[in-house]
């Protein structure tokens, strides 16, 4: 919400060296996604890949009040949950390559994507596997006196699971720290929401768990980082869960195999008018945070990082064949 | 590919050529068009096609009635679709990957397992669950799987694993016709491979073994894509002049014991390749299955087995292709049998 002199809440409640970061780290998530697309399409990552394009705003605002105390669990969908959370390009680049030098020692690649020391607890494979460990990050939270919370990213489609319902209610009984994020981007690889769905937004399954929803748009910065606001402090006070929907699209296919023929051309080209970090950066000058020259530097450094980052990965060595059977089980237990 | 086809179609000499996926969409076709009942569920096999493409257009052909897209929801999905078996439809449920089928086991193994058994005999759950499996992809540890011995562990179960596109389609068409639940692994690897597909509607039998290759030194069980890896192993040993009979498994329940303890009698020596993991795997059960019987007498090496690396499949492309048997490590294993270096 405005304030009396139109300022978006994001603008009056963080620094202006907090918002240069969060541009800063929103353009790193657009170019490492490009680099990675690139570096796929020259046969330098194996496998498949699904792109956050077009919704680097809802990541970044979900992040901006969190510490690496506080935890995440993350989605397929993960490369901008992770580098929101703070983690490094050049260790992602690698893990994406295969290599020793990787978050995850190259045994985990894009869907595994993690960096627990910055409390990312993980990409996920699994549609809805992260829901469940979201509340017990929080149920340990609560349990050892800590005041963290977890944040519990996933999208429209994982609401349809099991594991989305049962994580709500044991939230909401047992009172825990942990806000849901839901991404809704319309879509659950080809199925839209108004397939799949009962209700048209996500948020209102929040009262069948007694815990507070909200919908926002998911592009707009400003708005995403003021219900993460809300709710945070909510979990921080004790109060327990809250559910939080992001309305956004993701630009890209569902993964590198999407021949794309559920959406329509129009459809995609109407979402990438509505560009998040176009949208963020012209707020940042609009409000005086930065001028032109300034955003553009921003933009630039992003480039550069992206740049030394696949360079690390292409010089890092890959894992030794011998060690297939390596991080099966804790290394001292054997 | 060189495999031999199926002894009971060979005379179909004029064979067309499909893919597998080609022969799998073929064979769900022509039980739509037969059987008003028989319908498809999963995830985004209608416009998008599968996940494999496996559903490409059927559902231009048949509606979205009758391919129905379900939310992702694999224990609901999968639920409605056996309660459905029970009352009168046949549905075909397309995992997406064979790993989800974990969020759906109570369904699979509790329910559509069981019920006939429960119920002394009065109720049926003829359900065909499609299952996309194995690894090679690069899609890591939860989306590259070999679990088919899972579920080779439950009665009530049939479990199929089709190593060509003759066998993809005659399977999918049996397990329709068949009055209990069937499971079929399809290896993702060997969607666009081709052969031989004869028309219309055949059966393959379930629960019958293959020789694919006649050999006098050495017997190798292997289903699916570790067949194609045995054969070609095979080729090479021959060029030593060792002769190695090569079995497709094609069912793993029911396990068709007469051929393979016929191959061992005959050979005296054994090595079972599969793609789950090793330990607690289907090589387990064929050995045993050997170790308990008169076939027993005629080995003259030790069992080997072969399957995958005891960890779940990595990422890194190299790690991932050192994680499961291939030709040369087949092959290496065969000469150490025949030299009875075990
Ligand atoms: C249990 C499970 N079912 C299905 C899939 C295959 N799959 C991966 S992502 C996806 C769509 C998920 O949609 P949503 O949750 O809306 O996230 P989005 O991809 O839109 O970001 C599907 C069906 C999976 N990985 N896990
Ligand atoms: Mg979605």
């Amino acid at each position: 919400m405005m304030d009396a002199d139109n300022r978006p809440f994001a603008i009056r409640h963080y620094s202006p060296a907090q918002l240069r970061e969060a541009l800063k780290r929103m353009y790193l998530i657009r170019r490492f996604e490009e680099g990675a697309e690139d570096s796929y399409t020259r046969g330098m990552i194996h496998g498949t890949m699904h792109l956050s394009i077009g919704q680097e705003a809802s990541a970044m605002a979900t992040c901006m009040e969190l510490t690496d105390d506080d935890k995440i669990t993350s989605n397929h969908r993960g490369h901008g949950h992770c580098i929101a959370k703070g983690a490094d390009v050049g260790r992602m680049f690698a893990e994406f390559f295969g290599k020793e030098t990787g978050y995850c020692h190259g045994r985990g690649g894009s869907m595994h994507i993690a960096d627990v020391k910055t409390g990312n607890l993980g990409a996920n494979g699994i549609v809805g596997g992260g829901l469940p460990i979201a509340v017990g990050a929080a149920l340990s939270a609560k349990r050892l006196g800590k005041s963290d919370v977890t944040v519990c990213f996933f999208g429209d489609g994982a609401n349809n699971e099991g594991a989305f319902h049962e994580s709500l209610n044991i939230a909401s009984v047992w009172k825990l720290p942990v806000i849901f994020v839901c991404e809704n981007n319309g879509y659950g690889m080809s199925t839209s929401t108004a397939r799949s769905t009962a209700v048209p937004h996500i948020a209102q399954r929040a009262a069948a768990y007694a815990m507070p929803g909200t919908t926002v748009d998911g592009n707009d910065f400003s708005a995403v980082s003021e219900a993460l606001h809300i709710a945070i402090a909510r979990a921080r006070a004790g109060d327990g869960p809250s559910l939080v929907e992001n309305l956004t699209y993701r630009w890209r296919g569902h993964s590198k195999s999407d021949r794309n023929r559920y959406r329509t051309k129009e459809e995609i080209e109407a979402w990438m008018a509505k560009d998040p970090i176009a949208r963020f950066r012209a707020e940042l000058i609009a409000h005086g945070v930065l001028d032109e020259a300034g955003a553009d530097a921003i933009a630039s450094q992003a480039v550069a990082d992206v740049q030394k980052g696949i360079e690390f990965a292409k010089a890092s060595a890959a894992p030794d064949l011998s060690e297939v059977t390596r991080y099966v089980y804790a290394e001292a237990a054997l | 590919m060189n495999v031999q086809s199926n002894p009971v179609t060979a005379s179909d000499t004029n064979a067309r050529v499909l893919s597998y996926a080609e022969a799998i969409r073929e064979a769900m076709a022509i039980a739509m068009q037969a059987d008003p009942t028989v319908i498809l569920m999963g995830e985004d096999i209608g416009v998008y096609g599968g996940a494999f493409q496996v559903t490409l257009d059927l559902i231009d052909r048949f509606g979205p009635e009758r391919v129905m897209d379900t939310p992702i929801s694999e224990l609901g999905g999968a639920g409605v679709a056996v309660g459905a078996a029970l009352t009168g439809l046949k549905p075909i449920f397309e995992f997406q990957f064979s790993d989800f089928a974990m969020l759906a086991m109570e369904q699979i193994v509790n329910q559509a397992a069981k019920l006939r058994y429960m119920l002394g005999g009065e109720a049926a759950v003829p359900v065909v669950f499609r299952m996309p499996s194995g690894s090679g992809t690069g899609a890591a540890a939860q989306h590259s799987q070999s679990i088919e011995a899972w579920f080779g562990h439950v009665p009530g179960l049939k479990v199929l694993q089709p190593s060509t596109p003759e066998d993809a389609k005659g399977m999918l068409l049996a397990a329709l016709a068949d009055p209990d639940p069937v499971m079929i692994f399809e290896h993702k690897l060997l969607y666009k491979t081709k052969g031989h597909v004869p028309e219309g509607s055949y059966l393959t039998p379930i629960g019958k073994a293959l020789v694919r290759r006649t050999g006098s030194d050495l017997t190798i069980v292997a289903g699916s894509i570790m067949l194609h890896r045995a054969l070609e192993a095979a080729e090479k040993l021959a060029t030593d002049g060792i002769n190695v009979e090569v079995i497709d498994l094609r069912s793993i329940r029911p396990i068709d014991r007469d051929t393979i303890l016929t191959s061992v009698r005959k050979t005296g020596k054994l090595l079972v390749v599969y793609e789950g993991v090793k330990a607690y795997g289907v090589g387990a059960e064929i050995s045993a299955m050997v170790a308990e019987s008169d076939a027993f007498d005629y080995l003259d090496a030790p069992i080997l087995r072969l399957g995958a690396a005891d960890a779940p499949v990595p990422y890194n492309p190299d790690l991932e292709r050192a994680s499961v048997p291939q030709v040369d490590t087949i092959e290496a294993a065969a000469r150490r049998l025949v030299r009875r270096e075990v």
